[in-house]
């Protein structure tokens, strides 16, 4: 029974996300650390997931809970554009997952940000946390490794940053936040959406991600 | 309890008379049985042409080793194979249910599954049964998108990734990976990787051990290795260690006559009474 702890734990993605909106469009940010317990079981995870073309989502808490409502959001999402012929709204998207978050938040334990560009109100931010609240915000961050850089994103978030700004200020704020909390590390998975075609996703790795202090 | 008169009729729905007895017998200290656990090292990883799973060949029960030579890899598709963690009934069952849903979508399609059709239904499956199936599987195969390997835990998460490992022995699996894995490798090369950490998982994890089964998943073709490799081959002893006879000398011989003595009984009919007047 002992040594099948590893994989009887239930996996985390212990993490550091953030998201906010930028000039022209929005940003998503976070690391890439999923663990069971204290071993890494995913070192290059992909937690920023796609909702729609145009839909992202950062997933916090539990990798299965947050998987399972990602996938049931696309798939209400999907059906919705499917019947209406029209890209669904981030708001639309942001509810949906605030309705399952809501209804189950004795069952789940799953902390998502919500971003996305649509038409109508342009690039958009939703913070839905542990208890199912819905809040739309400019700037909002999420996980473990969050609460160490509540500070540096008070004191350097802008709004109308341009894209290399916004780029400059996620990444120095998330290698901050995975040097600081052990349940974050690995890359830095950035993506970018605008509108102007696809969402365009980057990552960093090693040395392109900043050092701080010694 | 009905007797002659009336015909028995068992009750429908189900019967919780044992919940009282189980949870009296608990409270008296009775231990219940526990599901076989196969404490498992399993890897997977894709190389140029396709993928290789691997996994060993040990079954537990506690401390017991249950089955010496067990087989983890299990087939899903004719294109998708799954290795599998946790508790072996779970893993089995999971696997045979999701085998046979695919078999009927590739017949109402078609055309071959998709690996992340198999994905997706494992975890579906699992993430339902809210982590009380113990199954942990890596599962991997060729479809029209390329070579593909997913892990799945037990609570229904899953993760695409070009090499992976799952069991008590992944983490010692896991350093041979990370230390040897690297992009487009031969088959060859594959193979002694994945031996390589099937090979750490079973020297280093007591959960693991015997032998080592590969199976190669390439476009149109597979590979079922069992066993790819014997890990643990019994030495050949250097000596033969019995006497040759004579090799005690005979001092003095004496000859004891037996004598058996014999007792014969005979059974004989007993004459019967002349009754008649």
């Amino acid at each position: 029974m002992h040594y099948n702890s590893v994989i009887e734990e239930k996996l985390a993605v212990s993490t550091s996300i953030i998201a906010c909106v930028f000039d022209g469009g929005v940003a998503l940010g976070a690391d890439s650390r999923t663990s069971s317990g204290v071993f890494i079981t995913n070192r290059v995870a992909d937690k920023l997931t796609k909702i729609t073309d145009n839909i992202y989502c950062c997933r916090s808490g539990s990798a299965a809970d947050t998987q399972a409502i990602s996938d049931i959001v696309s798939y209400h999402l999907a059906f919705q554009k499917a019947e209406t012929g029209e890209e669904p709204s981030v708001a639309t998207a942001a509810a949906v997952f605030q309705e399952l978050c809501y209804n189950h938040r004795e069952q789940l334990t799953a902390g998502i940000i919500v971003a996305g560009y649509d038409k109508v109100k342009g690039g958009q931010v939703y913070n839905i946390p542990l208890g199912g609240m819905c809040v739309e915000k400019k700037c909002a961050m999420g996980g473990a490794g969050s609460t160490y850089v509540y500070g540096y994103m008070d004191s350097n978030f802008k709004e109308n940053m341009t894209e290399q700004e916004v780029k400059k200020f996620i990444l120095h704020l998330l290698a901050l936040a995975m040097s600081r909390d052990g349940s974050s590390g690995g890359v830095v998975n950035i993506c970018i959406i605008d509108g102007q075609g696809p969402p365009r996703k980057e990552f960093y790795i090693g040395d392109q991600i900043p050092k701080y202090g010694i | 309890m009905a007797g002659v008169l009336a015909t028995e009729r068992t009750l429908p729905g189900f019967s919780f008379e044992n919940c009282k007895r189980n949870s009296t017998l608990l409270q008296q200290g009775f231990k219940p049985p526990t599901a076989q656990k196969t404490g498992t090292t399993i890897v997977g990883i894709v190389y140029r042409d396709g993928v290789i799973l691997g996994a060993d060949t040990r079954a537990t029960e506690g401390s017991t080793v249950a089955d010496k030579n067990c087989s983890k890899i299990h087939f899903l598709a004719d294109n998708i194979y799954c290795c599998g963690a946790g508790t072996a009934a779970d893993t089995e069952m999971t696997t045979m249910t999701i085998m046979s849903q695919l078999e009927l979508h590739r017949l109402n399609t078609g055309r071959p599954v998709r690996v992340s059709t198999a994905k997706q239904l494992l975890k579906q499956l699992l993430f339902r049964y809210q982590g009380h199936i113990g199954a942990a599987l890596v599962v991997g195969g060729v479809d029209v998108t390329g070579p593909l390997l997913y892990s799945i835990h037990p609570h229904g998460s899953s993760e695409c990734l070009p090499f992976t490992t799952m069991g008590s022995g992944s983490l010692a699996a896991m350093t041979v990976l990370e230390s040897s894995w690297k992009p487009d490798l031969t088959e060859e090369e594959g193979k002694v990787i994945v031996r390589n950490a099937i090979a750490a998982g079973i020297f280093n994890d007591l959960g693991s051990g015997s032998n080592v089964d590969v199976c190669i998943i390439r476009k149109g073709s597979v590979d079922y290795i069992r066993p790819f490799d014997i890990a643990n081959l019994k030495g050949q002893k250097q000596n033969n260690y019995r006497f040759r006879r004579g090799t005690t000398g005979v001092l003095s011989t004496r000859i004891i006559p037996l004598v058996t003595e014999s007792e014969e009984i005979k059974k004989t009919e007993v004459e019967s009474m002349d009754t008649s007047a």
